[in-house]
């Protein structure tokens, strides 16, 4: 019964630790309506768009360039309508994202290997940490003289393309996050017991999700435009990509639809960005480091 | 030279360091960081270490909690005990909720999830923060981020806690009110305490004896029993008449170094 020898004179009760604990952590959560969150964000989006989209039909107003070369936006977009529509879109579509995820996931993959590889061992961050950088700098098209040497205009020239220019970034991302999780956690991981594998798994993995998520991101952006370069350079007839329909489209001097075919690479690029967008957001709100203004 | 056993003892809970030595570099950049330390800490003691800086009193908490490897000597611990360790920042996880990080030992050690669960709310209604199971670290203030570490870190169900500066960065009221909570939860599981602090106070109000080390390199130069009875408070006059005692040794060592 040593707790009552304790407890008849302690100076504390439970009620003053829960009051302090409450007065202490009062007003540290507020939150703005939801409606409110999304039109501040959206609105200013829609204002830049809508912007650009005036400045647009301005030049082409000013007669600076024939219509067949510059179309207006309302050419334009009464021809994306039609393509929209049009089964041509979409297997452009389905082939440019089977190529896009399969290269993209071949890309994190070897990204997160050899991340963690230059990472933990000391020799290759000394040999391959720079190169991995510099690879980074390197214009994914200037690649593609080579993969086509290599592997004649075939997809496998535009997979060994999207994973050079997509990789670098993947690693960078692994490499920078292994880097900075803080000495303190993982002392406080090895002392709570994790060791080796375990280690990896409770702390370093999930101390270094927030650098290695941005590293996916920007991976992901090189990985894009990669494969449209790719796609633009290596025509196969069969597969009718979206990139080898922006090809047809310039041959055949089809302005409105070859700037069609380019709002709907800009739109996919950006909705799967805004996905990694929001992954980073949802970690940054869990680990409470996002700022006030909620970005 | 190096020598690293951790020999195990019968008696659970007891510590003993047998001529500790710390080396951190090499050649001519080496430095001693403790020299011989010897030290016996019962099971059960509340032991706290005091020193200026440098003194290597965090240095000796990673060699006990193994996290360092001691250059000579022999740290002596109870058969299979780990001991916990808690900082000065609570380095709770911010990826995990308040149960979640309390969980962490117990998914390691390979408990089923029924007992996990039960063991985490026992240990959240020990620190009090039973109502804040779900929330995560940055939601808590910082005395509430330091009792979801010590609830971690009892997870462990270890009978040996080491403490560096743990209030260091509060203030004096919820220093205060952890003293009390770790006063009971330390009386009521009976654990052995190592406390590493500089503030000379804090040591008196806590420790059944403190420890002095001198810095570069550190050594035990000065021990006194705290004959005070619990529970004590922090700004009774023994307590104070204690402080002033080791405060006065404190200052005779730093001033040895301005010479």
């Amino acid at each position: 019964m040593a707790s009552d020898t304790l407890a008849a004179g302690s100076p504390r009760t439970d009620a003053e630790i829960s009051g302090l604990d409450a007065l202490e952590i009062a007003g540290r959560e507020k939150a703005p309506s939801r409606l409110r969150q999304v039109w501040s964000a959206t609105w200013p989006k829609l204002a830049a768009l809508a912007l650009a989209v005036a400045l647009w039909q301005a030049v082409v107003w000013t007669g600076w360039k024939d219509p067949w070369a510059l179309p207006g936006p309302v050419v334009v977009f009464e021809d994306l309508g039609h393509y929209l529509a049009s089964p041509a879109l979409w297997h452009g579509l389905a082939t440019t994202a089977r190529r896009a995820a399969v290269g993209f996931a071949a890309a994190v993959a070897v990204g997160l290997l050899l991340g963690l590889a230059v990472a933990r061992v000391k020799v290759l961050r000394a040999a391959l940490g720079s190169m991995i950088t510099a690879l980074q700098t390197m214009p994914s098209i200037a690649w593609f003289p080579l993969a086509i040497l290599l592997f004649q205009l075939s997809e496998q020239a535009i997979f060994f393309v999207v994973v050079l220019g997509a990789a670098p970034s993947v690693a960078n991302g692994v490499i920078h996050g292994v880097d900075y999780v803080p000495p303190l956690l993982v002392r406080a991981g090895r002392n709570l017991g994790a060791r080796g594998l375990n280690l990896y798994r409770y702390v370093i993995a999930p101390a270094a999700l927030p650098a290695i998520v941005a590293g996916l991101k920007q991976g992901w952006a090189f990985a894009w435009r990669s494969l449209m370069a790719g796609e633009l350079l290596v025509v196969i007839a069969t597969r009718t990509s979206i990139g080898a329909q922006l090809t047809y489209a310039r041959e055949l001097s089809e302005a409105p639809r070859l700037m069609a075919i380019m709002i709907v690479i800009l739109v996919v690029g950006l909705l799967v960005d805004a996905a990694f967008g929001a992954a980073d957001k949802a970690i940054r709100r869990r680990w409470g480091v996002l700022d006030q203004a909620g970005n | 030279m190096t020598s690293t056993t951790t020999t195990p003892r019968s008696a659970t809970g007891s510590v003993a360091l047998r001529g500790v030595t710390k080396v951190y570099g090499q050649g001519e950049h080496a430095v001693l960081a403790l020299d011989g330390v010897s030290l016996d800490v019962a099971p059960g003691e509340f032991v706290c270490l005091v020193g200026a800086s440098g003194c290597g009193k965090s240095t000796l908490l990673n060699l006990v909690a193994g996290l360092d490897r001691i250059s000579g000597g022999r740290i002596e611990l109870g058969e299979g005990v780990n001991p916990g360790l808690m900082f000065q920042e609570s380095a709770l996880f911010p990826w995990l909720t308040v149960e979640g990080n309390v969980e962490v030992p117990l998914k390691l050690r390979g408990l089923p999830r029924d007992e996990r669960r039960a063991r985490v709310a026992e240990l959240l209604r020990t620190v009090h923060l039973a109502d804040f199971a779900r929330k995560r670290p940055h939601q808590l203030s910082g005395g509430m981020r330091q009792r979801v570490a010590l609830a971690r870190t009892l997870a462990l169900d270890t009978p040996v806690l080491l403490m560096d500066e743990p209030f260091g960065a509060l203030d004096a009221m919820t220093r205060d009110i952890l003293h009390d909570e770790l006063e009971r939860i330390w009386s009521e599981r009976k654990l052995t305490v190592i406390f590493v602090t500089h503030n000379v106070r804090e040591a008196a109000r806590l420790a059944d004896r403190i420890i002095l080390l001198s810095s570069r390199p550190g050594r035990i130069i000065y021990s006194t029993e705290v004959d005070v009875p619990r529970p004590r408070r922090i700004d009774s006059p023994e307590i104070a008449a204690i402080a002033a005692e080791v405060t006065d040794r404190l200052r005779t060592e730093v001033g040895r170094h301005g010479q």
